[in-house]
C-alpha cells in the first residue's frame, strides 16, 4: 500500500523532503465537497497552521466515532476529517467536527517528487457513515 | 459588362483602403490597453483580498451600531491575517453554520478569556460563564435580542475571521469610525 502523502521531516524545516501537492480552489465557490475528498484546512486551534486530511462525513451525516461506541451527527456547516494513518493523525477524533469555512481547498495531485507524481484518489473507508 | 467592371473597381478600391489601415499600430495599442486593464484588475483584486475591502452589511443583529437596511463598511483584511484582532472589534466572519454566508459580529472574548453571557435575554437573567478555548473567539451581535451568535453556536475558530470592520462609508450620516464599545 502506498502512503497517500509523505510528510516533511520536522527536523529539517525548509527542505523539500515532503510531497508537494496541487490544491484546487474552485470548490470554494459553492463549498461543494464529496465524501472521501482530501482537503486542506486551517486548524481550529491555530489559524496559521494548515492540515491535509480526508473528508469522511458531511453536514447531516451520522458518524461512528472510532474507539468509542458513540454515534454523533455532524452539525450544519461542519464536516468530519480524518487522516489515512489513524495511528498518528491529529484530526476530528481529537478536535471534533470542523466548520467548512476553514477549508482552503481540495487536493487533486501530487506534483513532487517525480516518482510519486499522480492523482490523489478519492476513497472512502467503508462502514463509517450511516446512509440515513 | 459595365456592372462587372464597376464591381471590380470597387473591390480593388476596398482592398487598397483595407491595406492602408495601420493594423500593426492598432493591434499594438489594443494589446497595450488590454494589458493595462488586466494589471488594474489584478491590483484591485490584491488590494481587495489582502488590504482593505468594502462590504454591505444588513440585518438586525448589530443594532444600534449597524442599520437594519444596510450599511457599507470598510473592512481591514490585515489585522485578521496577522492575528491581532482585539476584544471589542467588529469582525466579518464566515458563518460556522453555512460557509457561504458572511456575518458581522463583535468579538467579546479571545482565547483564554472567561465570557459571561445571558442565556436568553427575553426570559430573565440567567447567565453562563465559560472559558474560550485556544484558537477560538467568542462573538456576539450588539443586539442580543435578535442575533444568532456564539450564544447559539459556541466559540468560533479564529480561522473563520475574514476581516475587521473599522469605518462606515455609507450612509453618509453614519460616516465615521466604528467604535470599540464593549457591551457588558
Amino acid at each position: 500500500m502506498h502512503p497517500t502523502f509523505t510528510g516533511s521531516s520536522t527536523s529539517f524545516p525548509g527542505s523539500l523532503k515532503g510531497d508537494v501537492i496541487l490544491v484546487e480552489r474552485f470548490c470554494l465557490q459553492k463549498y461543494k465537497f464529496s465524501h472521501g475528498d482530501v482537503i486542506i484546512f486551517r486548524t481550529p486551534t491555530n489559524q496559521k497552521q494548515l492540515f491535509v486530511k480526508r473528508l469522511i462525513a458531511l453536514p447531516g451525516d451520522w458518524i461512528q466515532v472510532p474507539e468509542s461506541s458513540e454515534i454523533l451527527q455532524i452539525p450544519e456547516g461542519h464536516c468530519w476529517v480524518e487522516g489515512d494513518n489513524p495511528a498518528s493523525s491529529l484530526d476530528s477524533r481529537s478536535f471534533g467536527p470542523i466548520p467548512l469555512g476553514l477549508v482552503q481547498g481540495r487536493v487533486t495531485h501530487v506534483i513532487w517528487p517525480p516518482q510519486r507524481i499522480g492523482q490523489v484518489e478519492r476513497k472512502m473507508p467503508t462502514g463509517r457513515i450511516s446512509p440515513y | 459588362m459595365a456592372v462587372g467592371s464597376r464591381a471590380a473597381a470597387w473591390l480593388a478600391g476596398a482592398a487598397r483602403r483595407i491595406g492602408s489601415v495601420p493594423w500593426r499600430n492598432i493591434s499594438a495599442e489594443a494589446v497595450d490597453r488590454t494589458l493595462l486593464v488586466v494589471k488594474a484588475a489584478c491590483f484591485a483584486h490584491v488590494i481587495n483580498s489582502y488590504v482593505v475591502s468594502l462590504a454591505l452589511v444588513r440585518g438586525p443583529s448589530m443594532l444600534p451600531t449597524m442599520n437594519l437596511t444596510g450599511d457599507i463598511i470598510a473592512v481591514d483584511r490585515v489585522t485578521a491575517r496577522w492575528g491581532t484582532v482585539a476584544v471589542g472589534d467588529v469582525v466579518l466572519l464566515r458563518s460556522p453554520e453555512n460557509p457561504r454566508k458572511t456575518v458581522t459580529k463583535r468579538v467579546l472574548g479571545l482565547e483564554g478569556d472567561a465570557v459571561t453571557y445571558l442565556v436568553d435575554p427575553h426570559k430573565g437573567d440567567a447567565s453562563k460563564t465559560l472559558v474560550v478555548p485556544k484558537g477560538y473567539v467568542w462573538v456576539q451581535g450588539d443586539n442580543i435580542y435578535d442575533s444568532r451568535d456564539s450564544r447559539q453556536f459556541g466559540p468560533v475558530p479564529y480561522g473563520l475571521i475574514q476581516g475587521r470592520a473599522f469605518y462606515r462609508v455609507w450612509p453618509p450620516e453614519g460616516f465615521g469610525f466604528i467604535g470599540q464599545k464593549v457591551s457588558i
